[in-house]
């Protein structure tokens, strides 16, 4: 008889994750024995408490650098890097979520399964407040993102993917007005997504018989003594690239990016653009510099490709949006572009500055949503181009403040978005990749129209009679806004703290 | 110049210098962004925002004078600030011996004439926004002096520019201020574009811009490299300082308000070309054609602004061709080079007293007569303003070197080495300083007479005058009593302080130095003589025809034509051809491809159908071609 021989398990690695589901299920509890009312304050006071813990347990675990549960758990600099990146970006979407005071119960739906439209419909939307079940979601899925970058086997990694994604599906159809658009994208985003996961799945299968592992090092050391035709190892790389492609946003897998930006809970989409950015990114770095490290020059100009794909898709279709989600959107595209074109680096700079990149755009773009959220009618959000126009002369604050950020997405110095442009660029002419920085610095000057054309639009406009009104945030919200304008400020400014932490950090277990 | 530069750490009390910008910058922030709710009580947190650091700068310069002479310097490294490949800018501070008095200067003056300016803009509904603006000015001003290497100065420098057109068209709803403030901005443009590539060349050439390592590095580089970094230096000098050939915008500059011209035009920010000079020294020595250049822009820009500020009648602009004529005294004294430029920092400073007091008196006197400009249209004015009368004339006495006012110290001892070349050159800038003397003692005697003695030639809307506020006269007593006794007490104390910094050289003067004092001293009371007999009974009410001198002196020695014919008309031109160019070639190229971009936008949107089957079609097809590529790529079809 042989025995069962349980791998070592280093649980204060897998603490933040620990924490977080726990909190999740914790949460479900609260869902059923805590009374309507006291719900929401409960369940977000549990949310932040759970990130702060599980951020403090990343701070302790700094420097650690090996592999737990058997390789499938790699806790190395770029996981705790990101990790925290996840949970600060994590904590102030969640200000966004939780915010109640600008509209009456919140921006989510009391009971999502009340068909759209109906009497009862009606009643619900006007007073009653939105569902709480979106905090141990939204803990369900940062788990899933802490659990994505750290995974350091392929189906450990699939099932991160999922668990994830399934809680996002769920999140956009959450919104309190406007719901068929917001089940639309929901709905589109979960067969989307379902595909991409099949391709990736696929991907996994195919290096798995190639390799006869599925363990990121098994496929480097695969990779180093091919035993299997590489034919295996292409398509299934090809495969696995897609499914992670799908997730970042990356062209032509970005599609469903725009209508589920726009049709998902502003607070949703924040939270999408920022986290969920930085989880894809964290495992697509990890995958190629793991594992595929010994095919580089093979994937390198494909992705090359899509990375140019992505900047001009995302620069060009820009310009014509009237939509600020949608706007927002393409240029998170743009933004996964300029994101590929680090990561093909492919040396330590690459690494973290892709790392830099991914911390400064997600405070910026919450910053971003956070601005949607205010402007209002008496509709909800007014998101057309058009209804922006002259918000300048009745908000300056907010105008100059909406301004700076997309200044900063524009790449203006003194903001996040030259120096981590700078760091990206300046990875990419060092491993080689000056054409990508080309084709970066084009659609950079491209995608700056559209920006500076809103920046017109607020300042130079009239306001006219249908110019919404900007709500007055309340403290979750105000938190939320001052935190990524400083972020973006500071990261402009001073960026060096920072950049040293991520290249300290810069150094994958295998 | 083999000795190195070393700076020593900030310990201490001297750690703390950092709050000398810090404090005027936070109030500025308070006053700019808190809006009319601070109208009440913004100008006195403007005034104690540069009293304090006044106070702590002194506290200061005491700590740095108890240390040993060698070690007379705190630098102060707070973060990085750029660090680029091989550029590696420190935020960092330097106070030495050289930075010390300039932060006296701009704080001590600063603070009086921001006291002097809560009464002055009593009525001005703009006053919290003023001394917004004026805070700003200090700070970005003491940040110029404050840094530890070359792009703080330029941040600095900047900032102060900024403030300045900020101040200049203040009042911007009349045409002319907003003129003014145009042509300062461009004029500066010119001087700090030179300034930039200058830093640039240091850049490029030594790897770095912090002081201590450009200064070490100096003797390293060619001659050439150091006259071509030098001249570029000296663009930026001239521009912030009105110095030929860009002088003009500093007498049009006096369309701001009467302190602004004080402050900034008079004590501070147009010195800070002289600053650039004295702290780059080692640059400047290393090079004796640059010193050359140096001092004879000095000496012709000393020499255009006595003369055209002879013949002008605006009491505001007479002060400020007589600043550009000063300052090219002290443009002298830091090309002459050795101890010379302890002299002209010894200028600088009693300059920076007398200057501000003669400012502020014009000031009060436009207070007390509706705001006439027109020194044609005053005349006996003492009767009514007696502490103005008074006080002016210790800055009239002090700027004509009167013994034993202090233009007396400051500026014989500049005449005195401007002789002492040691070679025929010596005659030339001697003299011309000289000749410089006897003029500024004709146009200052020529001001002081028609504004305050000789008949009452008052228009009609203007007929009775009288003295200011308390708060605009105490001001003035004090610069009073500073034009008295300065130049004096620097004299004794400035070479020993600065050594450390800008070194000391004597020289030998080609004739006695008594009898250049003798000569300096006929001149300027020979000058003023002269002034008093031509102006003792009043003048014209208009301008009357002159001769071919005055006529040129009235415009501005042609220099206004000159640059119209020689900058304006050929740039017209060139954006004439320029616009032409653009409309035809550049704008349809780019108008067709913003065209053609948004042309393929609105195509490639068609895609974007909304449909879920399309979206798959669309990603399938692109896993395709991903697959397809990869696998062409290991069959060896690409790549």
């Amino acid at each position: 008889m042989g025995t069962v021989k349980l791998p070592a398990i280093d649980y204060a690695a897998l603490a933040p994750m620990l924490i977080l589901f726990g909190v999740a299920c914790l949460g479900v509890i609260v869902e059923a024995i805590l009374p309507r009312r006291s719900r929401h304050g409960v369940q977000l006071g549990l949310s932040f408490l759970a990130i702060v813990a599980a951020f403090v347990v990343v701070i302790v675990e700094h420097g650690k650098h090996k592999t737990t549960i058997g390789g499938a758990v790699a806790v190395d600099g770029p996981t705790l890097f990101l990790q925290g990146a996840i949970l600060v970006l994590g904590a102030v979407s969640l200000m966004l979520i939780g915010e109640r005071s600008i509209e009456r119960g919140g921006p989510f739906v009391a009971q999502a399964a009340i068909t759209v439209g109906s009497q009862k419909d009606l009643q619900q939307a006007g007073d009653r407040d939105g569902a709480t079940e979106v905090y141990p979601l939204t803990m369900f899925a940062l788990g899933g993102m802490l659990l994505f970058v750290s995974a350091n086997d392929l189906l450990t990694m699939f099932v991160a993917l999922e668990v994830f994604s399934l809680p996002l599906y769920l999140l956009c159809a959450l919104a309190r007005r406007r719901r068929l658009l917001s089940q639309e994208a929901a709905m589109k985003y979960f067969l989307l997504g379902s595909y991409a996961s099949a391709f990736f799945l696929f991907g996994i299968a195919l290096i798995y018989g190639f390799s006869g592992g599925i363990q990121l090092s098994a496929v480097h050391a695969g990779i180093a003594d091919p035993k299997q035709s590489e034919i295996l190892l292409y398509a299934g790389l090809a495969l696995l690239a897609i499914g992670l492609l799908f997730k970042a946003a990356l062209a032509p897998f970005h599609v469903w990016t725009p209508d589920v930006y726009q049709g998902a809970p502003t607070p949703i989409t924040a939270l999408m653009a920022a986290c969920t950015k930085v989880a894809a990114f964290g495992a697509l770095l990890r995958i190629l510099y793991v594992a595929f490290e010994g095919v580089r020059w093979d994937f390198q100009p494909v992705l090359g490709v899509i990375a140019v794909l992505t900047m001009f898709v995302g620069a060009v279709l820009a310009v014509t949006q009237t939509d600020m989600k949608r706007l927002l959107a393409y240029s998170s595209i743009a933004n996964a572009g300029y994101l590929l074109v680090g990561v093909l680096a492919l040396n330590q700079r690459g690494l973290s500055s892709t790392m830099f990149y991914l911390v400064a755009y997600g405070f910026s773009v919450l910053a971003a949503f956070g601005i949607v959220t205010l402007v209002r009618d008496a509709d909800g959000e007014a998101t057309h181009l058009s209804r922006w126009a002259g918000l300048g002369k009745k908000s300056p604050l907010f105008a100059a403040t909406f301004s700076f950020i997309l200044l900063a997405f524009a790449g203006i110095p003194l903001t996040s978005g030259f120096t981590s442009k700078f760091a990206v660029f300046g990875a990419a002419v060092e491993g080689g990749q000056t054409w990508l920085v080309i084709f970066g610095v084009i659609t950079s000057m491209l995608i700056a129209f559209p920006y500076l054309r809103v920046v017109v639009m607020l300042w130079f406009s009239e306001p006219g009679e249908s110019t919404p009104t900007v709500s007055i945030p309340g403290f979750l919200t105000s938190a939320a806004l001052a935190i990524g304008v400083i972020a973006t400020l500071v990261l402009g400014v001073v960026p060096a703290p920072l950049i040293d932490l991520t290249q300290n950090a810069a150094n994958f277990v295998r | 110049m083999e000795q190195t530069v070393e700076y020593a750490h900030a310990t201490g009390a001297l750690s703390g210098i950092w709050l000398l910008v810090a404090i005027p910058l936070a109030s500025a922030a308070v006053l700019l962004l808190l809006g009319k709710r601070a109208d009440k009580w913004g100008h006195w947190l403007g005034v104690l925002a540069v009293a304090v650091p006044f106070v702590l700068g002194l506290v200061f310069f005491i700590s740095l004078a108890g240390l040993d002479a060698g070690k007379r310097s705190a630098e102060l490294s707070m973060w990085d600030f750029i660090t680029v490949g091989g550029l590696h800018v420190d935020f960092g501070m330097l106070f030495d011996p050289l930075s010390g008095v300039f932060v006296l200067l701009i704080t001590g003056v600063g603070s009086l004439i921001h006291l002097y300016a809560v009464g002055y803009m009593e009525h001005d509904p703009g006053r919290r926004k003023f001394f917004g603006y004026f805070n700003l000015f200090v700070a970005a001003m003491l940040l110029l002096v404050l840094g530890n290497n070359y792009v703080m100065l330029y941040f600095g420098w900047e900032g102060v520019g900024l403030a300045s057109y900020l101040l200049i068209s203040f009042w911007y709803t009349r045409p002319s201020a907003a003129t003014a403030g145009k042509k300062a901005f461009l004029m500066n443009r010119v001087g700090d574009a030179g300034l930039a590539i200058g830093i640039f060349l240091m850049f490029a050439t030594l790897g770095s811009t912090q002081y201590a390592d450009v200064f070490n590095g100096v003797g390293k580089l060619s001659s050439a490299t150091v006259l071509i970094m030098g001249i570029l230096l000296l663009l930026g000098a001239a521009g912030k300082s009105g110095q030929f050939p860009l002088q003009a915008w500093l007498p049009d500059a006096m369309e701001g308000p009467t302190p602004v011209s004080a402050l900034i035009h008079a004590a501070t920010m147009v010195t800070a070309g002289v600053y650039l000079i004295a702290r780059s020294n080692h640059i400047f020595s290393a090079n004796s054609t640059l010193q050359i250049i140096v001092v004879s822009v000095g000496a012709l820009t000393l020499l255009m602004g006595c003369i055209i500020g002879a013949a002008k009648d605006d009491i505001k602009r007479v002060l400020a061709w007589s600043t550009v004529s000063q300052i090219g005294y002290m443009f002298l004294g830091v090309g002459l080079g050795g101890g010379a430029y302890a002299l002209a920092i010894i200028h600088l400073l009693a300059h920076g007293f007398f200057k501000a007091n003669m400012f502020l008196g014009a000031g009060s006197v436009m207070h007390g007569m509706h705001d006439q400009v027109d020194i044609r249209r005053f005349g006996g004015l003492r009767k009514y303003m007696r502490w103005t009368w008074l006080t002016f004339m210790m800055g009239w006495l002090a700027i004509i070197g009167i013994p034993p006012l202090s233009g007396f110290f400051s500026k014989d001892p500049i005449i005195e080495a401007a002789y002492s070349r040691g070679d025929w050159t010596s005659w030339l800038y001697g003299t011309a300083a000289l000749v410089g003397a006897g003029l500024t003692a004709f146009y200052m005697t020529r001001l002081f007479v028609l504004t305050f003695h000789g008949p009452e030639r008052y228009t009609d809307d203007n007929k009775h005058p009288h003295e200011s506020p308390f708060i605009m006269t105490v001001p003035l007593m004090l610069l009073a009593l500073g034009s008295i006794v300065a130049g004096y007490l620097l004299s004794t104390s400035i070479p020993d302080w600065l050594e450390p910094v800008t070194g000391r050289g004597e020289g030998e003067p080609v004739m006695n130095k008594y009898l250049i004092s003798a000569l300096t001293l006929i001149f300027s009371v020979g000058g003023a003589l002269v002034a008093w007999a031509l102006f003792r009974r009043g003048t014209a009410l208009q301008e009357q025809p002159a001769g071919v001198v005055v006529t040129a002196a009235r415009r501005n020695l042609y220099t206004d034509a000159f640059n119209e014919a020689v900058f304006e008309r050929p740039g017209i031109y060139l954006t004439r051809a320029l616009v032409y160019l653009d409309n035809r070639g550049i704008d349809g190229l780019v108008n067709g491809i913003a065209a053609g971009i948004g042309g393929s936008s609105g195509r490639l949107r068609r895609l974007q159908t909304g449909f879920v089957r399309s979206y798959a079609l669309s990603m399938l097809t692109g896993a395709l071609l991903v697959v397809g590529a990869f696998l062409a790529i290991q069959l060896g079809w690409l790549a």
